[in-house]
């Protein structure tokens, strides 16, 4: 039995395709309305873990269980309770272009609700509001910027009030303005609607800004090297790659 | 928790109390919402209060519901009560007046003398931009023929192997087939008449002349041109053409050069190899006739000249150059969005089999007129 306050555990994962490992054995847990970031160089396995963490792809052992129950086994209706409780926007988006702004964000409104079209419209432009696109509404995601897209897709992500959002590499491709008002809305919904977040990102800036927590992974270890406070790793760590990189990027970012 | 529930009560004072409670959510307030509204719009002028006191959560869709009551065009507003501060904190982050109009409503449609002529400057900028393409492709490949070294012979060689020997299997079939099926609907008829041994003329001159060529034609436009299409609009999607203006190369001479050649090299021989496979498939259906293999070859020996070859034949060269340059234009005229590379692949097909058709027509009344 995991803590009162565990929303996620992961639990000795093997996450890898085709039987490749590329994370072995790893375990934590992230706790309710907590900001989550996972971080470390490139080909080390952020966005490998976020998908086992998702459940699109089966781990090669180990389990990942959301609010206790575990997406893998789970199937039909226990399946598509566990993906009600959370959202995910992806590295571009993943926007649908044939459709417009609001009919992504109605889009699992339909799907999952029995509310009405005039209702559904109404949330999903509450949804776009929240995130400072409700006068573009009838938009389709070509006819908008990136960090617009990436805001849409959060808005999308929400539609069904989400208890923990997966962002996979928000900020990748933003101008720090923007950049910078991604991580006051992820604070915003994180405060007010005590969402959990789970962001894989390497911005430093972003997560300085955001983190409440931070796991970095390995490559050479397949693994997790450092958990806890970004500013205490960067400051305290004994891993000297853990030290470079914070440090390194902090001193590039200055 | 509860369920979501309503209660509608009249205060003393003549107002309207909505008592709502229990667990406010997307699963539990359809019902409740529609009830909500219909009071609310019902009450006329008198006063409406909404008491919260009882709701126990709220979430997003709970919210929503507040504010659709909230933005109701009403002559005295609408309150509401006894909010607990977590979810009033989630009410204050929208404004009713903003959501009771769509800030974003939809352009309306042009008239259609308007969209007429849109889509007629359409065609004609469409038509200008084949003209032009045509032009400079065929600049960059007489370059590429006067200096054979600038050639990616290497990529050349992939796309043949792609378009041309892959392709075998289903020129092979379809043109199996084809022989087969005209040389049985035909052999019935005939012989009645006793001039079984005339389908061999017909399946040689309509395979060798016509079919041969148009059949492969329109097998590479569906398989190869769209492929074509695919591939350099995926390019196009991501900016790999960019790239390659950006860094002095030619994407035409680049992508489109190495990909006419390797169809103008693999088109032919795989006519020639649907010619022979459709006779082998007539052969064998009138070999069920009695018409032995011999005789059938004798046949379309004393029928099919060099130069009924050489019309069939030329026309798959004229083929090639269309299947492949229609499909490297339409993939460069790429779009934005996820539809755009299904797009381009689409209208590759369609303008080359179109073209194909127009240019086969054309071949017919040529050679009418040169008697060939």
């Amino acid at each position: 039995m995991e803590p009162a306050d565990t929303i996620i555990r992961v639990q000795d994962l093997t996450a890898g395709y085709d039987g490749k490992a590329i994370l072995e054995h790893v375990s934590f847990d992230v706790h309710r309305g907590e900001v989550f970031v996972i971080l470390g160089g490139s080909g080390c396995g952020k966005s490998t873990l976020l998908k086992h963490m998702i459940g699109l792809y089966p781990p090669i052992s180990g389990q990942v269980l959301i609010d206790g129950a575990d997406i893998v086994t789970a199937d039909g209706d226990a399946r598509d309770a566990i993906l009600r409780r959370f959202g995910v926007t992806y590295q571009s988006g993943a926007l649908f272009g044939s459709m417009t702004l609001l009919e992504n964000v109605r889009l699992p409104l339909e799907a999952f609700t029995q509310l009405d079209l005039e209702q559904m419209d109404l949330l999903a432009r509450m949804k776009l509001d929240l995130v400072g696109l409700v006068q573009f509404t009838g938009h389709l995601p070509a006819e908008i910027s990136g960090g617009m897209q990436k805001r849409a897709a959060i808005a999308r992500a929400m539609a069904l009030d989400p208890r923990i959002l997966f962002l996979d590499e928000p900020s990748a491709g933003l101008d720090p303005i923007t950049s910078a008002e991604l991580d006051a809305l992820i604070l915003r919904l994180a405060g007010s609607l005590g969402v959990t977040f789970v962001i894989v990102t390497h911005e430093l800036a972003s997560i300085y800004a955001i983190a409440d927590r931070v796991i970095m992974l390995d490559k050479r270890v397949k693994g997790i090297i450092a958990d806890g406070d970004p500013r205490r790793l960067r400051d305290e760590s004994t891993d000297p790659y853990v030290r470079q990189f914070f440090n390194r990027e902090a001193e590039l970012a200055a | 928790m509860t369920a979501a529930a309503l209660a509608v009560t009249e205060a003393a004072d003549g107002h309207t109390v909505l008592a709502l409670s229990g667990r406010l959510d997307a699963d539990t307030i359809p019902e409740v919402w529609r009830q909500a509204l219909q009071v609310v719009r019902g009450s006329g002028g008198k006063s409406v209060v909404v008491d919260a006191a009882g709701i126990d959560y709220c979430d997003g869709a709970g919210i929503a519901l507040l504010v659709d009551l909230l933005r109701q065009p009403r002559q005295t507003p609408i309150a509401v009560e006894n909010l607990k501060p977590a979810f009033a904190d989630l009410l204050r982050q929208f404004d009713p007046q903003v959501l009771a109009h769509d800030q974003d409503p939809e352009q309306p449609r042009r008239p259609a003398i308007e969209e007429l002529g849109h889509n007629a400057a359409i065609m004609l900028r469409d038509m200008r931009t084949q003209v032009e393409f045509l032009g400079h492709s065929t600049s960059a490949l007489f370059s590429a023929i006067r200096h054979p070294s600038t050639i990616r012979w290497r990529d050349v060689g992939v796309v043949c192997e792609r378009a041309g020997a892959d392709a075998l299997p289903i020129v092979a079939l379809i043109s199996f087939l084809l022989g087969l099926i005209l040389a049985f609907q035909s052999a019935i008829p005939m012989r009645k008449f006793g001039a079984e041994i005339f389908v061999a003329d017909l399946i040689g001159l309509a395979m060798v002349r016509e079919l041969g060529a148009l059949m492969t034609a329109i097998l590479l436009a569906g398989r190869s041109g769209a492929a074509f299409a695919a591939e350099i609009g995926t390019m196009r999607v991501n900016q790999e053409i960019d790239a390659l203006t950006t860094m002095g190369l030619d994407p035409v001479r680049f992508l489109v050069t190495t990909r006419v050649i390797a169809a103008v090299l693999m088109t032919p021989l795989l006519t020639l190899f649907a010619v022979l496979v459709g006779l082998l498939g007539g052969a064998l259906t009138m070999r069920s006739f009695g018409i032995p293999f011999i005789t059938f070859l004798h046949e379309v020996e004393s029928i099919v000249t060099f130069q009924d070859f050489m019309a069939g034949w030329v026309k798959s060269f004229v083929f090639a150059l269309l299947i492949a340059g229609i499909g490297c234009l339409r993939g460069l005229q790429t779009g934005a969005g996820a539809s755009a590379v299904g797009d381009a692949a689409t209208r590759a097909v369609v303008s080359g089999l179109v073209l194909i058709v127009i240019v086969d027509g054309v071949f017919a009344v040529l050679y009418f007129i040169l008697n060939i």
